[in-house]
């Protein structure tokens, strides 16, 4: 039989006001199992600790019952005053009678008979605790960022100027990301490559950080504090420990193939660097376009490299690390506008640019070294229209998000135009035009005064009219029909979220929203937490955004990080799944209905009367569990059970209450 | 077992510890009144209440339930409560073909903010339990089950 003692708070008079805390106590030393039962004015002060403490000592109490305030505030200080005792901090029930009985209520009578019915149901989940215990993980002090834009750079600098080692993992051959494409920034206008590239080479110099470029994730194991990343290095062809840059491969390289920096404005050749500033500075050959490795002839550039880096035969390579904590920065595209907008030509049109072919367009180190011409036959543009909100807040045909960051880069790339051709004729086609944002109102203010005209419509049609790009559609304030003949068009398109996303989140077991993106563990108090306990997120690959908000999410995510791994370990909450077994049939509902993947199938040795079998059944990983007990309601033999409320636990306070 | 005649109905509350059960705390906080014949029974997760739990505080006697956790796609345990959901609609069907009436089950979403609407479910089912009366549906059943256990 246990011994469970029961200590009724008076809480001043919050409690023993509304509920005669005598009877309460009388009561409780009436149920089975009770040995002990008392009452204080204020069971969380010292004194009332040492009474509890006391009565463990004197009555050789090895379960406790308190009924008091809500768990939520004490539950945490009664555990900690367990622990310089006898009893197993877990081996602790609360009974609400504060906030869930005497304050609710007003009637002395009914609130007592409800706050003993409150204590019974304590105490008859009390008599099946077991003792419990923390185990602490040992706490890997590393941290693997995914994804080199701008949020993977800025939250790996911070970690790394904060003492820890870590691991930048990109897939293309130069960190970067889409900021490196960027002319100038909204609002400031100052130059984004300027303030881009420092960081760029800080990130690629840090003592503490690892460059992985050519890299992708393939598997991962294991649980916060301890990843087992399995990562693929992508063959590159160059050796980089030998290569100096020197870019004499690239210049006689004869093949020429589409820049993806460029977006298809310009040509590169197959052994490359993605753009001139890139972070490793070192070029790779792109397996797809280069001769010797297609077709088995040239190899010029194995000829020419003075220091013999070129390795036709390198393969791709697996490794395996380890890492405390995961930073998710994989970033954005943008929507494939040419599959949705058949209406806009489908892509056929070569004078109709994205807003990062613009970008390229407009860049002083892009195809036209910065001047605003049509791709197809080189001559400026007299009238530009820009079409906002291609794919995005436009849920039947892309998402129905707004992508954030189009408004102000619209104006930018208006401004861009009048700027460098003055008298341009510059049309922004919105819905609505939204620039919260230090600065942004003023910036967009600015382009009005500039000479942008803003027509306030959708764009229904595009097609091509000698070398005019005619768009029609509605000036919906003036309520008439619009016709402009374009002679270059720019689509401000939906940022969706980067491929491949959807692999990387289930191998980590992080969820995405409707959308794909990646979901935060809470939209409001936890922004750069995954529900997945050491997997973090910075920058785009949680949703639209633009760089300043992207940078700031990102060194949030490093100070999380970083909080993390300043541990040498961590407590791991011991309420947690476990799993019985011989009662377990293998069916895998439970590896199927847990949001963690902390549960997954595992081959057994048993027997079935003489004879022996494998067999699948159940089991948690208890690192990854985070005791939410959907696994329990799941089980149809209920072989697996949550400890601190166990099925028991519950069916015994539905008992005592019914009694 | 006494099951009491009168029509003072007993009703259990499993409420998911981050969002209900928080709302309940705040509507004490506020003092906001409510029938004493709401218990509350603390869970992880609304997605933790097994069927079982609630078939057995129908057989026990007990007049009501509710199930009550986080809004739907605000679930601590992100999927938790989508199981929840789902699972009920089952429940309110079984129960009806094992003659309790479904009005006596209540499964809500009610988040840590929202005190008065805890108040105003509490309110509610309380009512609606009563005008149902008491549930002697397995009463017989579970006594004969008391004395045999005895
Ligand atoms: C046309 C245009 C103009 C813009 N102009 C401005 C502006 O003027 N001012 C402003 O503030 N914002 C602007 N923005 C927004 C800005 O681009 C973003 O806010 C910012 O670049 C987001 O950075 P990021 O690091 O989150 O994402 P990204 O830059 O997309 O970086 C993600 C990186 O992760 C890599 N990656 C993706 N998946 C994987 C994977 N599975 N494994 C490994 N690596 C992976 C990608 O290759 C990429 O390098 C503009 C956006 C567009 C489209």
């Amino acid at each position: 039989m246990s011994k469970i003692g029961v200590f009724v708070c008076h809480c001043g008079t919050n409690i023993a006001n509304t509920v005669d805390v005598e009877r309460a106590v009388a009561s409780a030393r009436e149920l089975p199992g009770v040995a002990f039962a008392s009452e204080y004015k204020y069971m969380c002060s010292e004194p009332g600790q040492q009474m509890i403490k006391d009565a463990i000592e004197e009555y050789g109490l090895d379960r406790v019952v308190i009924a008091s305030c809500s768990p939520r505030m004490h539950e945490t200080t009664f555990r900690k005053m367990l622990k310089d005792t006898k009893v197993n901090p877990y081996m602790l029930e609360i009974a609400n009678i504060r906030e869930q009985c005497s304050w609710v209520h007003t009637d002395k009578a009914k609130a007592t008979e409800k706050a003993i019915r409150l204590i019974r149901m304590s105490v008859a989940k009390a008599a099946r605790d077991e003792p419990l215990f923390a185990s602490s993980i040992p706490i890997e002090k590393r941290a693997l960022v995914i994804g080199g834009g701008i949020a993977g750079i800025q939250a790996a600098l911070d970690i790394a100027d904060a003492g820890h080692e870590v691991a930048l993992l990109e897939r293309e051959p130069s960190i970067g990301g889409k900021m490196a494409m960027l002319d100038k920034t909204f609002p400031t206008l100052d130059c984004s490559a300027c303030i881009s590239t420092p960081k760029m080479v800080d990130a690629g110099a840090h003592p503490n950080i690892k460059l992985l470029t050519s890299c992708e994730v393939v598997k991962t194991e294991g649980y916060i504090g301890n990843f087992q990343v399995t990562i693929r290095r992508n063959a590159r062809y160059v050796n980089h420990d030998i290569c100096t840059g020197c870019g004499l491969c690239e210049t006689k390289c004869p093949v020429k193939t589409d820049s993806e920096f460029n977006h298809g404005l310009s040509k590169r050749p197959a052994i490359y660097k993605l753009f001139p500033q890139a972070v490793p500075s070192k070029p790779v050959i792109d397996k797809n376009s280069c001769l010797k490795l297609t077709k088995g002839k040239c190899g010029v550039c194995e000829k020419v490299c003075p220091l013999g880096c070129i390795d036709y035969a390198d393969e791709d390579r697996e490794f395996t690390e380890t890492f405390g904590a995961i930073v998710f920065a994989t970033g954005y595209e943008l929507i494939d506008w040419t599959a949705l907008y058949g209406e806009y030509g489908g892509g056929r049109y070569p004078d109709m640019l994205t807003g990062l072919q613009f970008e390229r367009l407009v860049n002083a180190s892009g195809p036209t070294e910065g001047h605003i011409v049509r791709p197809s036959d080189g001559k400026e543009p007299k009238t530009v229209a820009i079409v906002k909100c291609v794919g995005s807040r436009d849920p039947k045909k892309g998402k129905s998000y707004c992508s954030r960051a189009c408004c102000m880069y619209a104006a930018k790339h208006a401004h861009q135009i009048l700027d460098k051709l003055p008298g341009t004729r510059v049309f922004i086609f919105y819905i609505d035009v939204r620039t919260p944002g230090k600065g942004y109102e003023e910036f967009y203010d600015q382009t009005r005064k500039d000479g942008a005209i803003y027509v306030r419509g959708r764009i229904s049609k595009i097609y091509k009219d000698g070398d005019k790009l005619v768009c029609n559609g509605e000036d919906t304030l003036l309520g008439k029909q619009v016709k402009v003949m374009a002679d270059m068009v720019v689509l401000e398109t939906a940022m969706t979220p980067s491929s491949g996303i959807e692999e990387l989140a289930t191998m980590f077991g992080v969820a995405r929203d409707v959308n794909d993106w990646i979901q935060e563990a809470h939209p409001k108090l936890r922004p750069v937490e995954t529900q997945v306990g050491g997997v973090f997120l910075a920058g785009t690959c949680q949703g639209p955004r633009d760089i300043p908000d992207t940078v700031a999410h990102a060194s949030a995510a490093a100070a999380k990080v970083v909080s993390l791994l300043n541990k040498s370990e961590m407590e791991t909450s011991p309420m947690i799944s476990v799993v019985r077994r011989e009662h377990c049939c293998g069916c895998g509902a439970c590896e199927k209905i847990c949001p963690y993947t902390a549960i997954t199938l595992e081959e057994i040795d048993d027997r079935v009367g003489a004879k022996r079998v494998k067999r699948p059944i159940a089991s948690v990983n208890s690192g990854l569990c985070q005791g939410c007990g959907a696994c329990t309601a799941a089980c149809r033999t209920g072989a697996i059970d949550l400890l601190g409320f166990r099925n028991a636990q519950i069916l015994e306070e539905v008992d005592a209450l019914c009694l | 077992m006494s099951v009491k005649e009168t029509n003072d109905p007993k009703i259990i509350a499993f409420c998911c510890n981050w969002c209900t059960y928080t709302g309940a705390d705040l509507a004490g906080l506020n003092r906001s009144h409510y029938p004493e014949n709401v218990h509350i029974v603390r869970v992880p997760c609304s997605g933790r209440v097994n069927p079982q739990f609630i078939l057995r505080a129908f057989r026990n006697g007990c007049d009501g339930v509710m199930v009550c956790g986080c809004h739907p796609g605000d679930c601590h345990y992100s999927t938790g409560n989508y199981f929840t959901r789902r699972r009920f609609t089952l429940m309110k069907r079984l129960l009806e073909y094992n003659g309790i009436d479904p009005g006596r089950f209540h499964a809500r979403w009610i988040s840590g903010s929202e005190a008065g609407k805890f108040r105003d479910t509490a309110e509610e089912v309380t009512a609606m339990v009563r005008k149902l009366g008491p549930n002697t549906r397995y009463r017989e059943y579970a006594r004969r089950e008391m004395s045999a256990d005895e």
